[in-house]
Parts: C-alpha cells; structure tokens; sequence
C-alpha cells in the first residue's frame, strides 16, 4: 500500500484512556492496509486491539515528551487511544501513514470493498435480501384501498435522493407526483413511510416545499388533500416541519419554507423546534469533551446541560411522540418535513414508528426501520458519518440521536425490547466502520451505481446470526408495556445520560456487574435444564415402563412493586399480604407439554448417569460472570481515588492520586 | 387523652384524595392521634393511612367554599385532599399541623402501636456492642470491651460498651475524652480481618488555638499502630474549615504531635448546607414543568451530587488506606456523628462482605448509626417540605443510603438486598410505627425505654415473609472488597426516592417481577431436574441390565 510508510514500530506504550487503562501497555504496534493493530509484549496475554482506519476519527500529535512522541488517536466510536512512540521519525511515519489512511478519499479504498466474510457468492446476494421491506408494507396492509405502489420514481426520474418504490395515496397521479416534487427541496415529494392498520392514519414524508414568501403549486396542494382523503377517518393532516418556526422563516427568503395554511385547506401546521444538524454536531462534541475531563460534579453537570445534548434528545423523542399520538390517538394522518427531509425527518418517522408498532422494537423490526426510514429514503450515510474525507460540515450525528432515543425508551419500558444496548452499539458501530456496504453511500441509487450488491455485504444477516448476543433478557411480547402504542414520560428528569454508547468504562475488563448479562445467563441454563429434564422424563418412562408423566414447571409470579408503599396502619392490613396471581399460563416460559418425538431415551449410548457431584452441576455462566471473582482489580476505577502510586507506567495524562494531594 | 383536644374535627365525609399517577378515591376522612385515614368503606379499594409524623408540611388552598389541603410528607410524597366545606377543611388542617409537631417524643405512634405480626427475634437484642465484640474476638485478642461510658458519663452519645485497644485503660480514655469533642474518644468502628488494619473514628480534638495537646489520646491513637506502622487521619472538613474549628476550641492532630499520622483534609459539608441541598433537589424534581436545560441547571444547583460523590470519594479513601496501603485509619469530622459516620459506615460497605447482607447491613445501621449517636431524634424532624428555618435537621443518613444505592447499582450481584430495603430505611428513619430511630442516643432511647415500650423495625424485618420481599434476586455471594466508580457520569440521581411519586413506576415494576420469575423458574427448574437424577440413578441401580443396550 503506498499509504503504508512504515509498517511497524516496537516497544511502543498504549493506553486506551477510554476505558479507564491507567497504566500503558508496552508493545508492537503494526499498520495494515486496513487495521492499526497493538500486539502486547507481554508473553502471556499478548492482547490485541484492533482499530479499523474508518473508525479513527483523528489523529493528533501533542508536544515531543522526554520518553519519546506522542499520538492521540480518536474514534468514531468514542475511543481515545494514546500512543507513545520512541523515536520521532517512527512517530512521523504513523501519523502521516494514519492521516492518510484514515481519511480514504474513494469508496474503493474503503474497507467494506476488500472485507471478505468467509460466504460465497450466492450467500453474499443473499445477504441483501435478507431485510425485505416490501413484506413489512405488507404487514402494515399496504398497498392497499387507500395506498399504492407507484412507478413514477423507477430509475430514480423523478427524485434521485427516494428509493425506487414507493407508496402514495391511491388517487395520485404521476403527474400529480411529479408537479408536486418539483415543488418540494430536492424533489423530495409526499411518500409513505408507515400506515397504521388501527386507524387507517399515516406518516408520511417529505421536504420542505419551496414557497418562499409567496409561492404555491397546485399539484402539491392536490398531493397533500389525497393524503387527507386516503385516511376515511379524519378531515384534516397534521403537518410536522421539525425545524423551529425561526429557521423554517428563514429559509422563505431563499425560496423555501413551509406550508401557508391559507394555500392549503385542512392542514395543522406544527413546528417541533429540533436543531439542525451544525447545532447537533456542536452538541455532541461538547459532551465527548466534558466526558473525557473526567470533571468535578459541578462540571459535569454544567457540561451536559452546556451541549445542550440532552435536549436535543428530547426534542426528537417529543416530535415522534406528538405523530404517534396524533396518528394512534386522534387517528389523523401527519406529513413530515424538515429542510431536505433526510435528517430531522428521518428520526422524527422512525420514533414514531418505534412508538406506534411493536414490530419495530425487535431486533429484525429495527434492521427493518433502518433500513426503510434512513437507508432507503436516502439518509446521507457518506456524508453524516465522514466515510470519506470530504466537508467537515456536512458530518453530523443525526443516526446517533435516533439510536439514543431508542436507548432512552428502553430505560422506560425495559420489557418491552427485544434487543439490548449491545445490539444498539452495534448498529451504531457498523454504520461508522463501514465495515459492510449497508450505510455506505448517500442514497439508494448511489449504492445501485456503486454496485454495491455484488462489492460487499450487508451487515444485516451478520447481526442476525448473532441475535443471542443481542437479546433482552426481560424481553416479554405478552407485557402491555411491549403491546402497542409506547407513551414515554418525556418529563427532563426521565433522560439520562447514555453512558454506555461513550463511555467504554464498563465495557472493559474487569467488567461490572450487568444484571442482563446475569439473567441472559440464567435464562440460557434454563433452556438446558428444559432439555435435561425432558430427557429425564423419557428415561425415566422407558426405565419404568409407565407413561411419560409431563410435568409442567410453573412458578407463580409475584405481583408487587420492586418499591413496595409501606403501610403505617394499627393493624395488619390486607396490602401486606401479597395477591398472588394464578399461574402465568402464558408467559412463555411453562414447558412445552407436547410429547417429545425422540427415540427412545433406552437406545441413546450418549446418556450418562449423572450421580454425586453432577447434582449440583451448574451450568456454564459465561466469563464475565466468574470475573466477579477478581473484582478487586476494579480499584483502578476509583477514577478520583487512585492507588495508582505504586505503578511504574507513570503517565502524565493521567489525574493524579488523591494521597498525593493531601 | 390528650390527642382529643387536638383534633377538632375527627371526620369528614365525601373528601377527595388526589395522589400523582393513581385513581382518585372519595371517601370518609378521619382523623386519630396518629394518624389520616381516607377509607371509601368499599372493598378492593386502598385505603390511605398515613402518619402524622411522616407529615412534613401542608398547604391550604381555597375556591369557593371547596377546600383543598395539600399535604406533603417526609417520604416525599406529595398528596392533595379535597374537603367540602371551609369550616371543616379549616378545622382539618390546623389538626394535621398540631399532631404532626408534637413535641414530646412519649406521645409518639411506636409508644401506641401493637405489633400484629409475631415477633420471631427481638430486634432489640439482634445487634448488642457485646455480640459483636464476640466477633472481634475471634479474629483478634489485640481489643477490649470499656464499661467506661457505663452510665453515659464520659461520652453521652456513645453506648455504655465500646472497643479500645487492649493494653489502654479507663483512666486514659476518660482523659481523652476530654480532649475530644462531646467525649466522643477514638474507638474501634471495623477491623479489617484481611490484614488486621483497623479504622477508628472520634470527635474532633480540642486544641483549640493555643494548640493544646493530650498524651493519652496520643497514647490512644498510637495503640492502635503496629510497630514501624504508620496511620492515616481522615478529616472529613477542608483544612480551612478544619483551622477555623481552632477559633471554637476544636482543631486537628498536628504534625507534631501525632508523628505517627498522616492528617488528609477532605471536604464533606456540614448539616445546614446539606439540608438546603435536599430542599433544593426535591424542589427540582417536583417541577415538571422544566424545561431540559432549567432542570440539569437545578440539579447541579442542588449540589446533592455533588455531595454523594465526595462523600463517597472519601469512604473509598478509606477503604484504600485500609486495604491498599495497608494501614490503620482514625475519621473524625467536628462532632464525629455525622459525615464521620458516612464515611466509616461506606468504608465497610466496600470492604466487609457481611455488611451487604440484609442481616449485616442492619447491624451496620445500629453499630455506626443508631449506637454510634447519629442525633436521628434532631437530623430527621423534618424532611425536603419544611417550611420552618432548619434547627438541627439534616439528610445525612439519606446521603449514606444514597451512596449505598450507587454502590449497589454498580454491583448489582453483591447486595442481598434490593433497593427496596434502602427505601424502607430511610422511610422509617424519618416516621415509622417502630422505636427504632426514636431519639438521639443509646443514652436516650435507654432513659426513653425504647426496647421494652416499643418494637424495633428489624423484629419486623427478619420474618421470611419480609426477608424474601427484601432479598435482591440477583445475589451471589461476593467476598472481595468492591470498589465503585465515582466518576461523575457514573454516580446518578437516585430515581427510587427522589422520582417515586412523580413517575409510574408500572413498567420498572413489571421488569422487576419479570426478573425475579426469570430466576424463581430457574431454580424451580433445578429442583426438578436434581429430583429426576436422583430418581434416575435409583431406578438405573436397581436394575442393571437395563443400562447395557
């Protein structure tokens, strides 16, 4: 690789500050054509970091020290790497090497175009079917009486940013179609993005329109009435503009804007205020900044509420919830815009949807989500994720907003996702890495010309085959938490900061305690126990010849609240005791009463006699659970209270122990 | 009977009970010495029963004839009655607001109620000084039990038994005691059974500005170092705060005197400045009307954070003297009952597995709280409502809960108690039908005689029913020492009691249930499976031939 100046450097320190590292690692550190890779020297661990090129955000080379040259490097996905480097020159080479590679200025030379997955050709082609949104149009039941797939917009003709199918309401016509897109930012005209079956309402999506002061088009004005008539239950539609009112004014004057009311009959207008994506990227950096001071409180504090970042949150939490309500509730159909119709309006639909359907809120239903409100509707991947090096101003983190809000309901209702924050990092991960074709490129037909299809594969399947990794434990489809409509608490004090998706903290060894974790490893016991009694049971029938007795396990649940309302009362009162509901008959967990269709337990060579010690056989509980038992390590945690004085990797970045203050 | 008098209006029918996020219940109120009760004299529906005591301020509101009382409580549960007629709502309120002052601690409901329940162990008797020197004892004979504060006299605040080192006698703690503030000498709080380092703590010492200096608390202190050892003093208060004690007649161990120690200044607030942060926070968290930057602005301005973190910062220091370096620790504040005690009681939370045990934690609450001298009569009269200027109130017992309930959520597995029991503590240390947090001292609760007058809230605790209720599903024991972050994006607002009454806690309730039957199904599953082995390795003896195929 012509990139690659010098393709190995030894006896090199790491410290990978973001998890907490507190002494250097000493080490080789190699440059691939794709990967930065740090090998320990340390014969017995020889760990490995690997950091992909894409996912180097920067990389900066603070003052020459006595012990040799620094390298900062930062990753898209929060990591902070500090390098030390004997010699200079070494360290000139990395940095020029890494700068370089680190800002691919093609997408051939991205990493996606030369990752090969151990698949074959067909399983790759595969790969790409795998999410099909067609069938998810079918299950919302669309097309259908109200709503049809049109064909105005094959070979992207009519809006090259929109996929190719799309779905209008039943009485727009082509030319309707194509009058209104050319009244709207980047054609960007009037399209479904979800229907909810309940109500017969819609979320529909576009641009702004471009009416400046005055400007007005009949077919759009046509477009948005047959949005109003495809919903048989409701006179009037909601207009979202995501925007503050100030911001949609001020684009009048470029000939833009948003709606007159006075143009178009039966229309709500309804400015949501979240900021563009200049301001969000302003905000997400001064809370990677105050993160990584490890400040007092105080500035904590005072940080989070400075980036604003939190707010922003909520503001996008607010806008898909006012949809969803309006959709659910009122059953009125809402059309939503922003300026381009690929940011704001992106993660106002996908809350909503998040919100208004179930589907969505398991792991497939999100890969789903995904890939119909951000990848299909042409959500700017490229561009907002800094594949290539290109206009610092056009990144933004506008899918991680998404993703947090999506955390922050699942801080709510913790029952009522299928996935964890695993899966969630996950896809937070990949859509950076461009590890897979996925999210690269800015828009459908992009990806079409890239032929990316047959380049590379799609992320999708991969998450998939390690679904087990992704489930939530206290998952439960049947809970009214996880049953239709979501209505959040989007009261300040309810959102927290999200520790997890910047702070590598707990990710790292030792790790913490994690009840999911813990239950994960519980429940996963007990689908073996299932088995084992099962195979017990027909042992135990062919031993004794009698019939199997199928044994249902069944432990009643207790009502009560983890935060019980202490009764003061003289007497004992009826609220002491527990109302112990019947059994759970549904709850998924009972043990499948169907007969086995085994052979014969007798002829199984397999089985053993499980005797003595084997009583008590616990089943495997992954490492991290057994860690517990060296959680004296964690001292180095004790950020502000270091023990650190015995440790010779002294670093200077690092915040000095308390003992040496006193 | 005095409480007669006090209530002018014993009942009042068709009044309306508000509460954030439940029903609405209209009912007949009435009014008893101890408590309000709004029964709607249907079945299945909840009636309210609350304390008087656990009442922390009301307001009065009118409109038209309609009167409303909002009544505020100590756990910080906010609760609005509605009650027809200006006369009656009148008569209401300034009966809530005598009865829920009253000054004398012998009218008090733990005097007046009847346990129901069978008392299987006397709370009282669970936790003597004597029982857990039985356990000292058996990891060291390097300690003695002192009668010296038998009658109270050398230390009001102190039980009549405590640990000093062995080879001090009588005489030397009573002249140290002088030395220290309210008597409270250095005695023994934890042995550290690792590695035999010990933490002590005391009141601060009297050296006043001329520097005044006493050999037998010198001797005390240097007791309790190995040969060639040195010790650490913990000083809970900055070093200005500590110098400015000087000018009262207290102080700090000086270089000079105390070679053998080495003095770190941490910077716990004192009471008053704690009691405002509480107000303010609350305040913060019932205004739901914020928007997101006026609320992160609030709670930073609360400094209620900021307060757990230091306080934790400097029970981890603690536990690190202790643990890492290997070396004995003296903690004092000015008093010494205060963040004296969050410190030490923090310290063994980290450090002693037993003490995250339901049965080790209530142990810890009485050793180095309740026995300690926490004044909870004075710290707990009033809570987050208070309209009156703050006398001696401060949330210092809630902060130590608080830091427990960091811990706890960083290390989910190692507590045997869930949040629950954190909650029912400090519920019971504001207002509770138990004598257990009444007055200020083993002295009092003594002259008061709490343990045959009343029931202690741990008689209450240690029935299985409660105990299972308590037991945190997802314990395993841990016996290391566990050390917490207290970074500050680690440490958070404590949801449990600050946000209780202002969110539906529906769906965290149903993952909790969801938990805990995740794990009741598995070993249900186990028992079953270990019963079939059993019964398969019988049946597969008594008949061989059957295992060859």
């Amino acid at each position: 690789m012509e990139h690659l100046r010098t393709p190995k450097v030894e006896n090199v320190r790491l410290l990978d500050r973001s998890s907490g590292q507190r002494k250097a690692s000493i080490g080789t550190l190699y440059l691939s054509a794709t990967h930065t890779i740090f090998v320990e020297n340390n014969p017995e661990s020889r760990k490995e970091t690997w950091v992909l090129h894409s996912m180097v955000s920067s990389v900066e080379r603070p003052p020459t020290i006595p012990a040799g040259s620094q390298l900062i490097l930062r990753c898209k996905d929060f990591r902070v790497f500090q390098i030390l480097i004997p010699q200079e020159r070494d360290c000139l080479d990395v940095h020029t090497s890494l700068v370089r590679l680190s800002r691919p200025e093609k997408y051939s030379e991205l990493y996606c175009l030369s990752f090969n997955p151990n698949v074959n050709k067909m399983e790759r082609e595969e790969s790409w079917n795998f999410i099909d949104l067609m069938a998810d149009y079918k299950r919302m039941g669309v097309p259908n009486n109200l709503w049809v797939a049109t064909a105005a917009n094959s070979e992207y003709r009519v809006c090259d940013t929109y996929p190719s199918e799309l779905f209008v309401p039943k009485m727009a016509t082509p030319a309707i179609i194509v009058g209104s897109s050319r009244f709207r930012s980047r054609g960007r005209f009037p399209a479904l993005s979800y229907f909810h079956q309940d109500t017969l309402a819609a979320v529909c999506r576009c641009s702004q329109p471009l009416s400046g002061f005055s400007g007005r088009c009949q077919e759009d004005e046509m477009m948005l009435q047959m949005l109003m008539k495809a919903n048989p239950g409701s006179d009037y539609i909601y207009v979202v503009d995501t925007r503050p009112k100030l911001n949609a004014m001020a684009n009048r004057a470029a000939g833009k804007g948003y709606e007159n009311e006075d143009h178009y009959t039966n229309i709500k207008l309804q400015f949501i205020g979240i900021e563009n994506i200049h301001v969000m990227r302003s905000s997400q950096q001064k809370i990677i900044d105050s993160e990584m001071r490890s400040p007092s409180m105080t500035d904590f504090l005072y940080g989070l509420e400075n980036s604003g970042w939190l707010k922003h949150i909520k503001a996008i939490l607010d806008a898909g919830l006012f949809i969803a309500r309006a959709v659910a509730d009122e059953g009125v159909s809402v059309l939503v815009h922003c300026s381009d119709g690929w940011d704001r309006t992106a993660q106002a639909c996908s809350v909503a949807s998040i919100l208004l359907d179930p589907y969505y809120r398991t792991i497939k239903g999100l890969m789903v989500l995904i890939e119909r409100d951000w990848v299909c509707f042409g959500h700017k991947f490229s561009h907002r994720y800094a594949h290539l090096d290109g206009d610092p101003k056009e990144v933004s983190p506008v899918i991680d907003q998404f993703l947090e809000c999506v955390w922050q309901l699942s801080e709510q209702f913790p029952c009522a996702f299928e996935f964890n924050e695993r899966f969630i990092i996950s896809i937070h991960t990949h859509v950076y890495s461009s590890q897979y074709g996925t999210f690269l490129g800015n828009c459908q037909k992009e990806r079409r010309d890239m032929r990316l299809r047959e380049r590379s594969h799609s992320v999708w399947p991969q998450l998939w085959k390690d679904r087990a990794e992704y489930t939530n434990p206290l998952y439960q489809a049947e809970l009214s938490q996880s049953q239709g409509v979501l209505r959040p608490n989007t009261t300040p004090y309810c959102f927290k900061m999200w520790k997890g998706l910047y702070n590598h903290t707990e990710k790292s060894t030792p790790p913490r305690q994690s009840p999911a974790n813990f239950l994960s490893a519980v429940r996963e016991e007990s689908q073996q126990l299932e088995e084992e009694l099962t195979n017990h049971q027909e042992r135990i029938a062919a031993l004794t010849g009698k019939p199997i007795m199928w044994e249902k396990i069944e432990v009643p649940r207790r009502r009560t609240s983890h935060l019980r309302q202490t009764h003061r009362g003289p007497d004992p009162p009826t609220t002491y005791t527990d109302t112990i509901t019947s059994p759970a008959q549904d709850n998924g967990h009972t043990l499948s009463s169907e007969p086995a269709n085994r052979k014969t337990p007798t002829q199984d060579p397999d089985l053993t006699l499980p005797l003595g010690p084997h009583t008590q056989l616990k089943s495997p509980i992954p490492d991290d659970l057994s860690t517990r038992s060296d959680l004296e390590s964690g001292v180095a945690d004790l950020s502000s209270c270091s023990s650190s004085r015995g440790d010779d990797g002294k670093d200077p970045d690092l915040g000095e122990a308390v003992f040496i203050t006193a | 009977m005095e409480f007669a008098e006090l209530i002018k209006t014993p009942r009042v029918d068709g009044v309306v009970l508000h509460r954030p996020f439940m029903p609405t219940v209209e009912g007949t109120l009435c009014l008893t010495g101890h408590h309000l009760i709004l029964s709607s004299r249907q079945d299945n529906t909840e009636e309210l029963w609350l304390l008087h005591s656990n009442i922390d301020s009301i307001e009065k509101r009118f409109v038209g004839s309609l009167g409303s009382i909002i009544v505020k409580c100590k756990d910080l549960r906010v609760i609005q009655l509605d009650i027809p007629g200006m006369e009656e709502c009148l008569n209401i309120a300034s009966s809530i607001e005598a009865l829920s002052t009253l000054d004398s601690l012998s009218l008090m409901y733990p005097f007046f109620y009847r346990p129901m329940f069978e008392v299987i162990e006397d709370g009282w008797n669970s936790f003597l000084p004597e029982d857990a020197f039985k356990d000292l004892e058996s990891m060291t004979d390097e300690w003695r039990l002192s009668e010296v504060n038998k009658d109270f006299s050398v230390c009001p605040s102190y039980p009549p038994l405590v640990a000093v080192p062995k080879y001090v006698d009588d005489d030397t703690l009573r002249k140290a005691a002088t030395f220290r503030h309210g008597g409270r000498f250095p005695v023994l709080s934890y042995y550290h059974k690792k590695n035999g380092m010990v933490m002590m703590r005391a009141g601060q010492p009297l050296t006043g500005t001329n520097g005044r200096r006493c050999k037998e608390d010198e001797k005390l202190i240097n007791a309790t170092l190995r040969p060639g050892k040195r010790g650490y003093i913990i000083d809970t208060r900055t070093i200005n705060v500590a110098q400015q004690a000087k000018a009262r007649g207290g102080g700090f161990e000086s270089e000079a005197n105390y070679p053998q120690w080495r003095r770190i200044h941490k910077a716990i607030e004192r009471a008053n400045i704690l009691q405002e942060s509480l107000i303010k926070l609350v305040e913060a968290c019932n205004d739901q009307s914020h928007s997101m930057d006026r609320w992160l602005s609030k709670l930073e301005a609360s400094n209620w954070q900021t307060h757990v973190k230091e306080i934790l910062t400097t029970a981890c220091l603690a536990a690190q003297c202790i643990d890492r370096e290997g070396a004995s620790v003296l903690v004092h504040g000015t008093e010494g009952t205060d963040s004296t005690l969050q410190v030490t009681s923090l310290a063994q939370i980290i450090l002693d597995p037993a003490c995250r045990t339901i049965r080790g934690f209530q142990g810890l609450v009485e050793r180095e709280w309740l026995q300690a001298g926490h004044p909870f009569q004075q710290r707990c009269a009033q809570s987050a409502y208070s309209n009156s200027k703050p006398r001696q109130e401060a949330p210092s017992f809630l902060l130590f809960l608080d830091c427990v309930w960091q811990i706890l959520r960083q290390f989910p597995c190692s507590f045997e108690f869930s949040e629950g029991f954190l909650v029912l503590v400090f519920e019971h240390a504001y207002a509770s039908q138990f004598g257990t947090f009444l007055g200020n001292s083993t002295a009092e609760r003594a002259k008061l005689s709490l343990p045959e007058k009343t029931v202690s809230l741990w008689s209450w605790v240690n029935r299985p029913q409660e105990l299972e209720r308590l037991t945190n599903p997802l314990y395993e024991a841990n016996s290391l020492v566990i050390w917490p972050s207290v970074a500050p994006q680690s440490l958070l607002l404590w949801e449990g009691v600050f946000l209780r009454w202002n969110r539906s806690s529906k769906c965290l309730d149903e993952a909790y249930e969801e938990m805990v039957h995740i794990i009741a199904y598995n070993k249900e599953l186990q028992n079953k499976v270990n019963s079939l082995r059993r019964q398969l390795a019988q049946l597969e003896t008594e008949d061989p031939l059957l295992q060859t195929p």
